[in-house]
């Protein structure tokens, strides 16, 4: 499987047993911080934050009996032009099937980055109705924040360079589970230049 | 040298004298002339566009008889028939008058002014065709409009045999194009605009050459466009009819295919308009068996108001003077179609021959109308450089190669590439 | 961010068949605000619109309007009748003024065909052509291909019958190219003075009615319009209802779950009967939300991108 172009892969974080496990944690502190879940929904942010907000409704079904109700949204309607998202040719629907008017919605998304496509996740739900609160759980929060924002449930901080990539790949989406750190690939020198490169890398090692 | 009046085609040297040919030979030595040296160049009898709207007297705005003029000369042409469709319409002396005095002062090439078949050419009632001829109109049209009425084409034709004037005819059948914007066929079907059959053409061509017949009259066929026209043409001659016919290089070289590529480009408005494959090649085939006489460029300059509108609402038109040399010397003679004594014919000998016009011949005594031709100059079509005020034309960018040098008429040089 | 990579749109004829593939998908998802409580999204937020209807339309220009709103883009709309056009203002005059707006789109009807593409050849703006003359009408098409696709589940393999005035109708065009490139079925009907020349190269013609409606999927009925009527291409209207009509028995003609179209408005009595036109078959009001729809996807294809990217 190959990764977005110009990548080099570098580091696996995660791999299928140990997101098992840091998901089943944030089950777990879902389920204590929210004792009456029948007005409680998990709602995904596409593409990636859906499976995860399934797989965390079936372990809080699995902890304690009963299963929030699960949502995904889309925002492409809502981002700003600097929200970074994957490449993502189709929308694809909001779906909400259910009120949120007073209830506590907590969104799930795989990575928080920037910030900015939670905020849109955000406004997007507000204009759906009026939520008591929204809670904000992610699987990874890795720095570089540009707006206020905060996750209420976190599975793993990370230290990143911004120009690094975390990626998720997820069995529903990409056929395995793991998690990977992509750093960008250095451009081969120009032939011309060849002679002179050599010095200065030498000097670098 | 190429002159098809006497089938010259050899290396030859021209004396021109007083505005007169003086002399040809194979070395002339003359202490006190110019010499031009053209080696390399073809020499030809000054050509002559039959066909040319210069819109003065009253649309000035659109171009002048200055402008026109200069247009031709940077052409290659030493002569134009200037259609009477100004305003007002040439159907009277005093036009005339006015239009050949303009043209003897500010004039740069021959301007032979063609009359009115009809007064206003509101195709009712015949124009003074005496008075005309006296004046010195070369021909009658009412070009711009066709002859809507048989009866009144018959008398034309009849009328003009006084004078041995040739009625020149556009032929369309009005009922039957009301409206249109293009050529009536699949293209216009997609592209949601009203058509112009090609029947409507050849309907008039077909009724304009039996009224020839009976009325022994001498007919010519403007802009010619459609295969059914070129066949009627050619049948009426083998019957012995006397009508000629002329084509324009766009009808030449290009379909109507053209405005759906060009995304609805004004410049490929005109009537009559671009035809199919199947017209063109019938065209072209006219052209080399002889069944047209003459290539004419239609040169219709509109300002950018007519234009730069939607398609339906655009004036009907292209200018021509400044590309047809160049485009017939590329696209027919370079590409094989026709030789080069042909395209000689069709621009200078038959027009003049047709409209019995001095010129069109390098003969002793002949007027001293030369173009030069540089079969291997390369010209690109660039409108913001023409000297016509129009700069409506498809050919805008087209790289070309041969071209007119060097236009001298009555001995004076008047345009130099 | 969408697959959609053209700047304008001025007809079906140049989309690929994946291009209106995303419009419809688009549209779909899209259409799902119009079910939310707040009906409004901010995807278009500070793009402006001008909606300039050269021919009157209350039902298509309305559409275009809702759709811009929904998308929370700024609309204007000049209907030509009370505006200076009447004063002799050329087309490109008006647009040339208004650019000093800076609108992001205009969307145009306008009766010349090829309107469109004179606009976007000398004006910087994106174009959507909402009908020029008799040439197109793509978003009419693009709403009557969701209605279909809704309907019957897709569009390849259905037989669809395009019965009326083929000559002067963009509608039929736009409908024929969108309807070939998906893989339907078209067949056309109707007088042989309203079939223009050529058009068989696209899709079979027939004079009689009950040919074209037996076993169809869907029928379409063009509007005949007044100048028609009086323009010598037809007899009677009388004579074109009998020979040309959609009637109730010729209805039964198609398949039973079979879906009648008409662009709007309808001539009762003319080219429909007034129970067909009012039955079961009849999806009308599908077709305007569609509509809704399929215009706020155009919307956001051409426009929603990061900005210069629309450019």
């Amino acid at each position: 499987m190959g990764g977005p172009a110009g990548f080099r892969q570098r580091r696996e974080l995660m791999d299928a047993a140990r997101l098992a496990r840091t998901l089943s944690r944030i089950a777990h502190e879902i389920a204590e911080r929210h004792p009456d879940l029948e007005r409680t929904a998990l709602v995904g942010v596409r593409t990636r934050g859906v499976p995860l907000a399934r797989r965390l409704a079936l372990l809080v079904k699995a902890a304690v009996g009963v299963s929030p109700s699960v949502g995904a949204l889309d925002i492409t309607l809502y981002r700003d032009d600097l929200t970074t998202i994957a490449p993502n040719p189709v929308m694809k629907a909001t779906d909400i099937p259910f009120s949120i008017d007073g209830w506590t919605v907590i969104l799930v998304d795989d990575v928080l980055f920037t910030g900015r496509t939670i905020r849109a996740a955000i406004d997007e739900l507000i204009d759906f109705g009026r939520p008591a609160r929204i809670e904000l759980a992610v699987l990874l929060d890795r720095g570089h924040r540009e707006l206020p924002i905060h996750a209420d449930y976190v599975g793993k901080f990370l230290t990143t360079s911004r120009e690094a990539n975390v990626q998720v790949l997820l069995v529903e989406e990409d056929g395995a589970d793991r998690v990977l750190l992509l750093e960008r690939e250095l451009k081969p020198a120009p032939a011309s230049a060849a002679k002179r490169r050599k010095q200065p890398t030498k000097k670098a090692r | 040298m190429v002159d098809p009046s006497r089938r010259v085609d050899a290396t030859l040297d021209l004396l021109l004298e007083d505005g007169r040919v003086a002399e040809l030979g194979e070395r002339i030595r003359s202490k006190a002339a110019e010499v031009v040296d053209a080696s390399g160049l073809v020499v030809c009898p000054g050509f002559i566009d039959m066909h040319t709207h210069l819109r003065e007297p009253g649309r000035g705005d659109k171009e002048t008889i200055a402008s026109g003029t200069r247009a031709a000369a940077a052409g290659g042409f030493t002569a134009v028939c200037a259609m009477p469709n100004t305003e007002p319409v040439n159907d009277s002396a005093g036009i005339t008058r006015a239009i050949l005095d303009r043209a003897g002062t500010e004039g740069v090439v021959r301007v032979w002014p063609i009359g009115a078949i009809s007064k206003g050419s509101k195709g009712e009632e015949l124009a003074e065709f005496g008075d005309l001829r006296e004046a010195g109109c070369v021909a009658v049209s009412d070009d711009g409009r066709p002859v809507a009425s048989a009866q009144l084409m018959r008398r034309a034709l009849e009328y003009a045999r006084a004078f041995g004037l040739t009625v020149i005819d556009h032929c369309e059948e009005p009922n039957l194009t009301h409206g249109f914007a293009m050529n009536e066929g699949p293209v216009a079907t997609w592209l949601g605009l009203r058509g112009y059959p090609p029947a409507a053409e050849t309907i008039v061509v077909e009724r304009d050459i039996h009224l020839a017949e009976i009325t022994a009259g001498k007919l010519h066929i403007a802009h010619l466009s459609t295969a059914g026209a070129v066949e009627a043409v050619r049948r009426g001659k083998a019957r012995g009819i006397r009508v000629t016919a002329e084509a324009t290089p766009h009808h030449l070289l290009l379909t109507e295919q053209l405005v759906r590529e060009s995304a609805y480009d004004t410049a490929t408005k005109m009537n009559p308009p671009l035809r199919s494959e199947a017209d063109r090649v019938a065209v072209v085939e006219g052209l080399r068996d002889g069944t047209i006489d003459c290539i004419a460029t239609d040169h219709a300059p509109h300002g950018v108001d007519d234009k730069k509108v939607e398609y339906d609402q655009a004036a009907n038109g292209i200018v021509g003077l400044e590309t047809a040399v160049a485009l017939c010397l590329d696209r027919l003679v370079r590409s094989g179609v026709i030789d080069l004594p042909r395209l000689v014919a069709a621009l200078s000998t038959n027009p003049a021959r047709i409209l019995g016009l001095p010129g069109g011949t390098l003969k002793p005594g002949a007027p001293a109308d030369v173009t030069l031709l540089d079969l291997d100059r390369r010209l690109k079509v660039n409108p913001e450089r023409f000297q016509s005020k129009g700069r409506n034309t498809p050919f805008s960018g087209w790289q070309l190669t041969g071209r007119a040098v060097l236009t001298i008429v009555g001995g004076r040089k008047v345009f130099t590439a | 961010m969408s697959g959609f990579a053209h700047r304008h749109l001025l007809g079906i004829e140049p989309l690929e068949p994946a291009d209106i593939q995303t419009i419809l998908d688009t549209a779909a998802t899209l259409k799902e605000i119009l079910e939310r409580p707040i009906k409004k999204v901010p995807t278009l937020r500070g793009k402006t619109v001008i909606n300039l209807f050269y021919e009157g339309s209350t039902r298509t220009r309305s559409s275009f309007e809702v759709a811009e709103r929904v998308l929370s883009a700024d609309s204007l709309s000049i209907a030509t009748a009370t505006s200076s056009v009447q004063k002799g203002e050329t087309l490109l005059d008006t647009v040339q003024n208004l650019e000093a707006m800076k609108p992001d789109m205009i969307i145009l009807r306008h009766q010349s065909s090829g309107a469109p593409h004179f606009l976007a050849r000398h004006c910087r703006p994106a174009i959507v052509n909402a009908g020029d003359g008799f040439h197109e009408h793509p978003t009419q098409a693009l709403l009557d291909a969701l209605t279909l696709q809704e309907k019957k589940g897709k569009l390849k393999g259905l037989r669809v019958a395009i019965v009326g005035d083929i000559a002067h109708s963009r509608v039929a065009r736009s409908n024929l190219w969108l309807l070939t490139k998906m893989g339907a079925e078209v067949v056309l009907c109707g007088p042989p003075t309203l079939i223009p020349p050529g058009i068989e190269a696209l899709a079979p013609v027939t004079y009689r009615i009950d040919e074209a409606v037996e076993g169809a999927d869907a029928i379409m009925m063009l509007r005949i319009q007044r100048e028609r009527m009086s323009g010598g291409y037809f007899p009677s209207t009388r004579e074109f209802h009998i020979r040309f009509g959609l009637s109730e028995a010729r209805v039964r003609r198609a398949k039973k779950d079979v879906v009648i179209l008409h662009p709007g408005p309808m001539n009762r009595g003319v080219e429909i009967s007034s129970e067909v036109a009012d039955g079961p078959y009849s999806v009308i009001l599908d077709q305007v939300t569609n509509g809704v729809a399929v215009r706020m996807a155009v919307l956001y294809l051409l426009l929603g991108g990061a900005s210069g990217a629309a450019s």
